[in-house]
């Protein structure tokens, strides 16, 4: 058990180009699940392996448990990890694969089995599979294969780099619950890196979003949507995505389809302070209320996807601008080409700098 | 739908003549390749009277005189050439392993230099090498040695081996190293335990091909070596007298010659293939 620090934690790449990770500042708890997000390039995986041990530090420091193990060769770090290849060693059985690093450690032998077989039941691998070789066995055995390597070494920190993305997608559910409920469990501070904002939603105590090598903002799941902290983090954060649009500011409010929409008064005092004469708007597709005729903007339907339990409604608002996406409720959704009018609550409205992508206060 | 069957028919009958064109084809030049093998095996099986008739003769009565003949005095010929091979082939996969590991594993800096340092070693024709070499034998004693044999045929596979090899290494996913590292495997271990496993079928066609290629060595053995060193390619010219019929000694010399390679290739036949086309597919 462990906490986890990153202190201005840095790595440059080749010199003169931007960090691939920024002077990232991170606390993360003891026991913590910690899920690092963003999208390909934004630097998750390189501050992963920084924690590692596998990618140098070129700047700042990474803590285990108040240790600076900036200089720590990673057998000695205490950590064990999971690959995204899974990265089982071919020519060894799944037992073999799973004791190696108690072997290393040089644990005797009894009591290395005795922990290879806990891990197993642990993970509901059949203890037939544990003489099998990692080709023998099934996608979703492999991860679980190297989800039992890691928990054998009972380590301070799991880290865990995008172990799901090579199963299909109802086992990736599955296993995303379970790989949860089971670090509940064990209660040892895990590092999860992910593409996925829904397994990082799903998954995380708190989650990192990252852009560029640069922590945007670290936040519980709940507090990433309700109140993200830049554009950025608005649009990548939700599924479907934010709805965003710049629009002209007016007096009291912004233009969007066919309306004014009325603003709160710290956004507008924000936006005047900083001279702006548009800013973007941010409305969630679920922040769309269809009303019969009377809602506020004005849009006609271009596609309807059904859902199931919801339908989602593209729809081009009145005057223009990129189509909008509105959850509805799946039973009777408008069709397509229809009119449709839709009521937006103030409150829900998002405002953000159109140049810096940050949240104007509201 | 007669239609569709009869295109469906014609469709299997182009795919069909289209595989046994091939198939005719691959035969066709696996035929060419043998003959001369057959011839030589044949030949061997005759005596010296029927070897040379034209058109050579496929109906005959074999004899084993001429392996009779052949095989005495092939002895020393035959320990010179298991031990030069063997001891090369050994010494090249204890230096090659290494040097590929700090090639492609960790790369030593300027390992690009490196690399073409050694096959440069090769662009040179022997030949042009064979004066320097011969005196600098003679004044270090080794003329005419089966250490100094050990030692050219190490040197001359050396290149080709450190190049084989890495390119396998390079094959071994570098998480499984990582995860090696992780795991808390030192470089010994890292070596033994994971890399090792990985490439031994490419291990065993590299050591076959350095195998041949030593066994088969002539143009070193016949200019450095006389009798207490001499191998068995020099037994083979060797067997050409003067004057007389020679043709079925020589062949039957030749099969004897050539059967341990055959041997070798046999039972190694699996991993040489998929040694030699580990890293034809990723």
């Amino acid at each position: 058990m462990a906490s986890v620090k990153y202190v201005s934690a840095t790595r440059v790449f080749t010199k003169g180009a931007p960090p691939a990770v920024d002077a990232l500042d991170l606390d993360i708890q003891d026991g913590e699940f910690m899920v690092l997000v963003g999208p390909s390039g934004s630097g998750k995986t390189t501050a992963l392996r920084m924690l590692a041990g596998l990618e140098p530090i070129d700047d700042g420091r990474v803590e285990i448990g108040d240790r600076d193990v900036s200089d720590v060769p990673p057998k000695d770090r205490d950590i064990a990890m999971v690959f995204q290849n899974y990265a089982l060693y071919p020519q060894k059985t799944v037992a073999e694969n799973m004791g190696f690093a108690l072997k290393m450690q040089r644990v005797p032998k009894a009591e290395r089995d005795r922990r290879v077989r806990e891990a197993a039941r642990l993970l509901d691998l059949d203890e037939q599979l544990l003489d099998r070789r990692p080709r023998q066995l099934s996608g979703g055995q492999r991860q679980r294969v190297a989800m039992g390597r890691a928990i054998v070494r009972e380590p301070k920190v799991f880290l865990m780099d995008e172990p799901l993305s090579n199963l299909d997608a109802k086992l990736r559910v599955q296993t995303r619950s379970q790989i949860a409920e089971l670090q509940r469990r064990l209660g040892i501070t895990t590092v999860y890196v992910t593409h996925d904002q829904v397994e990082a939603m799903t998954m995380g105590n708190r989650v990192a979003v990252l852009r560029d090598g640069v922590l945007q903002q670290c936040a519980t799941p709940r507090q990433l949507y309700d109140n993200p902290v830049n554009q950025f983090v608005a649009g990548f954060i939700g599924s479907p995505a934010m709805n965003l649009q710049t629009v002209p500011l007016t007096d009291g409010g912004a233009q969007l389809g066919g309306t004014i929409l009325p603003l709160p008064a710290a956004t507008r005092a924000a936006a005047s302070q900083a001279g702006l004469s548009e800013l973007v708007l941010g409305i969630r597709p679920e922040h769309l209320h269809v009303a019969d005729g009377s809602g506020e903007l004005r849009g006609e339907v271009l596609l309807v996807e059904e859902l199931g339990a919801d339908a989602l409604l593209h729809v081009r608002l009145a005057g223009g601008g990129d189509p909008v996406v509105a959850r509805t409720e799946g039973r009777k959704p408008p069709a397509q080409g229809q009119p449709v009018t839709f009521h937006v609550q103030p409150d829900d409205v998002f405002a953000f700098h159109p140049q810096t992508g940050s949240r104007l206060a509201g | 739908m007669t239609a569709t069957t009869a295109r469906r028919r014609s469709r299997g009958l182009r795919q069909w003549s289209g595989q046994a064109g091939w198939t005719v084809l691959a035969w066709a030049v696996a035929i060419v390749f043998f003959i001369p093998v057959l011839w030589m095996v044949l030949t061997a099986f005759k005596p010296e009277s029927a070897a040379e008739t034209w058109p050579p003769k496929f109906i005959f009565t074999p004899t084993l005189s001429e392996f009779r003949l052949a095989v005495t005095g092939m002895g020393p010929f035959l320990t010179h050439s298991i031990i030069a091979t063997l001891g090369s082939t050994i010494l090249v996969l204890l230096l090659a392993v290494p040097a590929a590991y700090a090639l492609s594993v960790r790369p030593v800096k300027h390992w690009r230099d490196g690399l073409f340092f050694f096959i440069s070693t090769k662009m040179l024709p022997i030949v042009a090498a064979i004066g320097p070499l011969y005196v600098i034998a003679l004044h270090a004693h080794l003329l005419d040695s089966i250490l100094l044999m050990i030692i050219l045929y190490t040197a001359m596979n050396l290149p080709l081996a450190i190049w084989m090899i890495r390119s396998f290494m390079l094959e071994v996913p570098g998480e499984l190293l990582e995860a090696a590292r992780l795991d808390g495997a030192g470089r010994i271990r890292e070596m033994g335990s994971v890399i090792m496993p990985i490439i031994s079928p490419g291990l065993v066609s590299t050591a076959l091909i350095c195998v041949i290629f030593a066994w088969n060595e002539l143009f070193l053995a016949i200019n450095l070596t006389v009798t207490n060193a001499a191998t068995l390619p020099m037994f083979l010219i060797s067997s050409v007298p003067q004057e007389g019929l020679f043709i079925a000694h020589l062949c039957a010399a030749a099969t004897i010659a050539s059967i341990p390679v055959v041997i070798v290739g046999w039972i190694a036949q699996r991993s040489l293939v998929r040694g030699l086309s580990m890293g034809a597919i990723k």
